[in-house]
């Protein structure tokens, strides 16, 4: 099954404290090497059939309107992933 | 007067909020998420909890039910609509107030009676306060940081949209010490803190009086129903 992958980062000026959290243990592990982390989202939206210009569309808006909220985040990319029976539509 | 409050997949203060209408004197209406029917209910609570286990975000999902088509559109001809932490954010979701609520600066959970102050008395739900009036309230959320980009944050601010400030402690990182606002009708009011678990004596947060007997929420319930009173 072709699947389309929406990536979602929250938006670089705000706060992440999930992110902030992750970053704080790496510190008390030694990792110095690593000065921050930021945690985002990857969704995985399975399509029955091809990957249409217009089913990659609607993923598109799909991320912008409800996977997605651009007050706190930006949609970072949405893609066919590679490999799958549709991944030239992308 | 007839109150709805819409029950959602974890939903947790639903039937606080139902307990707190019949003590302000109005009738309590329990609405279904799955249902577009509301029942001809006059004004509409939307609870605290953990709707859908907060995935996707708090409210996401919640504010996409079938119920929320007939609540927005209430909301727009003018209804009155109170959203409680949970309910706050899914108006936030549904667009019916400004910004998003992200998870508290210090990452933890927070619970604890919460001094707020009164910014704007002249929204349904808050039109017993006078301005500058400072009540207490429970508070409980991990995720109740409230941001909003800086153009719309002074054009709140400017509009007077900020409904209710955190006092003494900001618990969560919230900008402009934001606790809860109001739409610009006035009819639409959301905030982080829980009025519904003040609003009996013997159950509510302390006062220098004794303890749990702080009723301050009750203020909320009884301004819609004195509103719907005076339409009449």
């Amino acid at each position: 099954m072709p699947t389309i992958v929406v990536e979602i980062m929250p938006k670089a000026e705000l706060l992440d404290p999930a992110g902030k959290a992750v970053a704080g243990a790496l510190s008390r592990l030694g990792k110095a090497e690593f000065s921050a982390v930021r945690i985002g989202k990857r969704f995985e939206l399975t399509v029955d059939g091809e990957v249409t210009e217009a089913i990659l569309a609607e993923a598109q808006k799909l991320a912008d309107d409800m996977l997605s909220n651009s007050v706190i985040e930006d949609v970072v990319r949405v893609y066919v992933l590679e490999g799958a029976a549709a991944g030239s539509a992308a | 007067m007839k109150v709805g409050v819409v029950t959602f997949p974890g939903s947790l203060d639903d039937r606080d909020a139902q307990r707190a209408v019949r003590i302000a004197g109005g009738e309590a209406v329990a609405l279904w998420h799955g249902e577009h029917e509301l029942h001809g209910v006059d004004a509409i609570v939307l609870p605290g909890g953990f709707s859908y286990g907060d995935y996707l975000r708090c409210g996401a999902i919640a504010a996409r039910s079938p119920i929320m088509t007939e609540v927005v559109a209430a909301a727009n001809a003018g209804m009155p609509v109170l959203g409680i932490c949970n309910g706050f954010q899914i108006l936030v979701e549904a667009h019916l107030l400004p910004g998003g609520l992200i998870r508290n600066d210090h990452g933890d959970f927070v619970c604890r009676d919460q001094k707020l102050r009164v910014e704007n008395a002249s929204t349904a739900w808050t039109n017993g306060f006078t301005v500058g009036q400072e009540i207490t309230v429970p508070l409980k959320n991990a995720e109740g940081g409230f941001i909003v980009d800086a153009e719309t944050l002074k054009r709140i601010e400017g509009e007077g949209q900020v409904a209710f400030r955190y006092l003494d402690v900001n618990p969560n990182g919230s900008l402009d010490d934001i606790a809860g606002l109001t739409n610009a009708a006035g009819n639409v009011v959301g905030l982080m803190p829980h009025p519904e678990h003040a609003t009996e004596p013997g159950f509510g947060p302390d006062t220098p009086d004794a303890m749990r007997s702080g009723t301050d929420g009750l203020t909320f319930f009884t301004s819609v129903l004195q509103g719907a009173l005076a339409r009449a």
